[in-house]
């Protein structure tokens, strides 16, 4: 099932397409349970070398317990954990090649920069002088050279995340876990953060396991994403593919903006479907071909910026086209938000860039337009 | 954080068992089994014997012997308890000093929590400070610096002399005032830390909210401060009540003779008359009697804690 | 605060302190009496602190007292420490409820009762009574108190620090010597100082649960405190409650001072450009 991968590849690097490639972490029908809660429900996933994985979800979904398993704090209810061939039940977080970036970050407030950097290698009871050497490579490749005598309560915020970074990343660990790992952090500096993350792990060659329910932290640092809701994974899949084609209404939803309209199908065939809109009458024209029957009831969703926005007659490729009322305007100085109403009782949104500076606006509020989007702009989801 | 909520029975390895064990085993020896034996020796009859009471147990002599000496237990002593006034007094008027003296208490101690609570951030630390010290200090030594003051040639009746208030040196020393002032003095920090913890807690804005809507300041104190800090006013009064039933060095030094207190009466019985089964049972009432008071009290605290988080 | 202090705050602070503290403060001053009448005063004087180290049994007691505060406060402080782990961390387990009682109940029960239960213990154990039965005693009260002082410091610990030690490589019995004690250390060493000054002032528990040849300051004072009032019992007060008060600021301006550098570092690392 080698396919053509949507969107950009960071690198010729897709193991998970390699049907024979072993995976380097394995989660098989893990479920835990703490007390009547039932955190993760018979789970099955599989992580390879070097990637950059991310699970991805909203709060109790299930994401850090998983985690947590792999680095031995919980242990599943059912189920086996895998890494690198070796089953981990029984071994204590203290023998596992796995090390962990805290969301607090988790310094040692007793110990200097160094002291917490070496920590980890001084447990392996490694020569002193091998330990000096790790320590400035770590202080190096974390920019905190100046820093090393310092104690935790002396740096900002950002020092600390790149202590964390490099205490976990000191024993050369088989897989980095990362909880949560920019979320203490300010919107630019997470931005840079991620880039550094990103070279950290071209440059080391470790395998990253992050845990996120920032969508936009996941799509830039990831190779893959696990959507996960309510102890169960959703979608496993590219950024790119997840939000081109997600398989379902969650994913599609959760997973940036997205304009989800209630249809039936009217006719599937191996050409692709026709959708018909169930609160209002018009048709869509999908290249997607469904497993669905006619008159079944499916979910067609489409992001705003693939929608367009014009008053006069829409362009010649444009299959789907439809009437409707500017409702509202959102100016958002990059983009602009229409809202518009396409007959009763239905409010499609499509975003349009700002191209050029706003000196007039062609399209205003109550002004009638047109619609129109390519066959292959949307998805149907019969999940 | 996202995730599940945190594993409520975590795994535990011998090192946790441990961990449980050892002070448990501590506290089930020294503080929970002594209740035991001195519920039983209640039960037993003062021999003048060592020690002084009968029977004894012997774990040596066996079962049979064990079973005999049940036999000999009696509730006589609970019987002389309710024949003899004297204990009944003791124990009406512990409740009753204790009472009085919380209330005493609350009402000296309530301006100075609200004064620190309504004191500038930065003193607040310091007077934090000089209200835990005392506490810090004996408090033998502290009920002990009242007598040279109450006494009838003490410093406070010199001091009204001089000022002409009295013509005649006040009796205080020995007599219930004394014991008021004294357990009023001595158990003051317990009721203004609960108390000034919660009115610190209080968020101003809400009499601001209060004074803003037409409330004058003195109404906003009975309808808004004096409400929300009811939970410390509970705690503190708690906290004097319960250990002031069983004041034994406050009524002893500062009270006179007819300063009727259980715990002194306790001691008298224990170690002048050297009836330890009666002192027994009066251990025994007195821990019933205190009982409910401690289990309102450990609820209250839980239902605070529940409420904090 | 809005206004600042108000006149009536003011005042009820100067009269409640006041109350607090002059008693004090009146019997520190007439420690200093040249008087034998406590109440008169009869000019400055050391002489009564010069006759206190001539009293051979005033000292010896002395001495016995410190080492009970010391043995039953480093006791207690393990054993305390202990159980506000139990209490912090342990979850639910069967008996947890009787042990949060236990802990938590000496703390109010009057000390008649802890100290003739504990009598009767010892003599049901058939236990000779002295320095070692005080000793015992004293831990066990004062176990509670270091447990109650040391849970509030666990209350506020940051977990994921034990989590990332073992996710480290290091045993979780290494991680509490390692981590977990440095970090509740202050709340530890507050807990030994309430425990040695419980022990140090305890009347009660020790008269009953003492034997032949331990009498303790307290116990000596009480004694004596029967007879009257005397300026060497006042000098002896003064000399504990200087040392209880040295040692208690000494402990609580340290605190402050790392607590002031600690704020300044955080100011500081947060000005600088990163």
């Amino acid at each position: 099932m080698a396919k053509k991968p949507i969107g950009p590849v960071r690198r010729e690097f897709s193991p998970w397409d390699d049907p024979a490639a072993a995976p380097f972490i394995e989660f098989r029908s893990v479920t835990k349970r703490f007390g009547d809660f039932t955190a993760v429900k018979d789970l099955s996933l599989k992580i390879h070398e070097r990637e950059f994985f991310a699970l991805l979800g909203g709060s109790g979904c299930g994401k850090t317990t998983l985690m947590r398993m792999l680095a031995g704090f919980e242990t599943p209810t059912s189920g086996q954990v895998f890494l690198d061939g070796q089953d981990l039940a029984g071994v204590p977080p203290y023998r596992r090649p796995v090390n962990m970036m805290f969301q607090s970050y988790a310094l040692f407030p007793h110990m200097n920069v160094e002291a917490n950097i070496a920590f980890g290698l001084k447990q392996d009871k490694l020569p002193k002088p091998d330990i000096e050497a790790r320590v400035k490579e770590m202080l190096r490749l974390t920019k905190l050279e100046p820093f090393a005598k310092r104690k935790p309560h002396q740096l900002s915020g950002g020092q600390r995340q790149r202590v964390a970074l490099a205490r976990s990343l000191a024993k050369r660990p088989k897989v980095l876990l990362l909880d949560e790992p920019l979320g203490a952090l300010d919107r630019k500096l997470r931005e840079e953060t991620q880039f550094e993350l990103m070279n950290l792990q071209e440059e080391l060659k470790v395998t990253f396991l992050i845990v996120t329910h920032d969508q936009e932290e996941a799509m830039t640092v990831a190779d893959r994403i696990a959507v996960m809701d309510a102890g169960e994974i959703v979608q496993v899949a590219t950024p790119a593919e997840i939000y081109e084609t997600p398989n379902s209404k969650f994913v599609a939803d959760f997973i940036g903006d997205v304009n989800l309209i209630e249809a039936k199908v009217v006719e599937a065939s191996s050409a692709g479907t026709r959708l018909k809109a169930v609160a209002d009458d018009f048709q869509i024209d999908v290249a997607q071909t469904v497993t669905a029957a006619a008159g079944d009831t499916v979910w067609y969703a489409i992001r705003p910026e693939k929608i367009r926005i014009s008053r006069g007659k829409p362009p010649e490729a444009a299959v789907n086209a439809v009437g409707a009322l500017v409702w509202d305007i959102a100016y958002l100085g990059d983009v602009s938000i229409f809202h518009s109403r396409v007959g009763e009782s239905s409010t499609l949104r499509s975003t349009v860039a700002n191209i050029t500076r706003l000196v007039e606006r062609p399209i205003t509020w109550d002004d009638h337009v047109v619609l129109s989007w390519e066959r292959d702009a949307g998805v149907v989801l019969t999940g | 954080m996202s995730g599940g909520p945190a594993s409520s029975t975590p795994k535990r390895s011998l090192g946790g068992w441990a961990l449980i064990a050892v002070p448990y085993l501590w506290l089930f020896v020294f503080f929970l089994a002594p209740f035991f034996i001195v519920f039983k020796i209640s039960l037993s009859q003062v021999a003048i014997a060592i020690p002084p009471y009968f029977p004894t147990f012997d774990l040596a002599e066996g079962w049979a012997a064990l079973v005999e000496n049940l036999r000999e237990l009696s509730a006589e002593n609970y019987l002389w308890l309710t024949q003899d006034d004297l204990y009944w007094k003791s124990y009406m008027s512990s409740v009753i000093i204790a009472g009085v003296s919380t209330m005493l208490t609350l009402l000296v101690g309530y301006p100075i929590a609200y004064g620190m609570a309504r004191s500038p951030k930065a003193w607040r630390p310091t007077l934090l400070m000089l209200v835990i010290l005392p506490f810090w200090t004996s408090f033998l030594i502290r009920v002990y610096a009242w007598i040279g003051i109450l006494k009838n040639e003490g410093l406070l009746n010199q001091l009204l002399l001089t000022l002409g208030v009295i013509s005649e040196p006040l009796t205080i020393l020995n007599t219930n005032i004394a014991v008021y002032i004294g357990i009023v003095y001595s158990y003051l920090p317990f009721l203004v830390l609960p108390l000034y913890a919660s009115l610190e807690k209080l968020d101003e804005s809400l009499l601001e909210a209060a004074e803003d809507l037409g409330c004058p300041p003195w109404q906003a104190f009975w309808k808004i401060t004096l409400p929300l800090s009811l939970p410390g006013i509970i705690a503190g009064c708690f906290l004097v009540f319960i250990p002031a039933v069983g004041e034994f060095v406050i009524p002893d030094l500062l009270g006179g003779s007819d300063t009727l207190m259980i715990g002194k009466t306790l001691w008298v019985e224990f170690f002048a008359n050297r009836d330890w089964p009666v002192s027994s049972a009066v251990a025994v009432i007195l821990l019933l009697l205190l009982v409910i008071p401690i289990v309102l009290f450990q609820n209250q605290q839980q239902k605070m804690a529940e409420k904090d988080r | 605060m809005r206004h600042g202090p108000t006149w009536f705050n003011v005042t009820s602070l100067v009269i409640g302190f006041s109350f607090l503290y002059l008693p004090i403060v009146l019997l520190v001053i007439f420690s200093f009496n040249e008087s034998r009448l406590v109440t008169v005063w009869g000019g400055f004087s050391t002489k009564w602190y010069a006759e206190l180290f001539r009293n051979q049994q005033l000292l010896d007691a002395f001495w016995v007292t410190i080492k009970v505060a010391f043995m039953s406060a480093s006791v207690a402080t393990v054993l305390g420490t202990m159980a506000a782990l139990v209490l912090a961390r342990s979850g639910r387990f069967t008996g947890r409820s009787l042990f949060s009682g236990m802990i938590f109940a000496p703390l109010v029960m009057p000390e008649v009762i802890l100290g003739l239960s504990l009598l009767l213990l010892f003599v049901a154990l058939d236990q000779a009574r002295g320095f070692w039965t005080v000793m015992l005693a004293h831990t066990t009260f004062a176990m509670c108190y270091v447990a109650v002082v040391v849970q509030s410091r666990l209350v506020g610990f940051d977990r994921s620090m034990e989590e990332a030690a073992e996710d480290l490589g290091c045993p979780p019995a290494k991680t509490f010597f390692l981590i977990t004690l440095p970090i509740i250390l202050p709340g530890v060493i507050a807990g030994w100082m309430l425990a040695f000054t419980l022990s140090l002032d305890d009347l009660v528990i020790a008269s009953f649960t003492t034997g032949p040849g331990a009498t303790t300051l307290p116990m000596k004072i009480y004694s004596q405190v029967r007879l009257g009032v005397t300026p060497e019992i006042n000098a002896v007060c003064t000399i504990l409650v200087g040392i209880v008060t040295i040692g208690v600021i000494a402990a609580s301006l340290v605190t402050k001072r790392q607590q002031l550098q600690k704020e300044r570092d955080e100011r500081a690392a947060y000005a600088e450009p990163s």
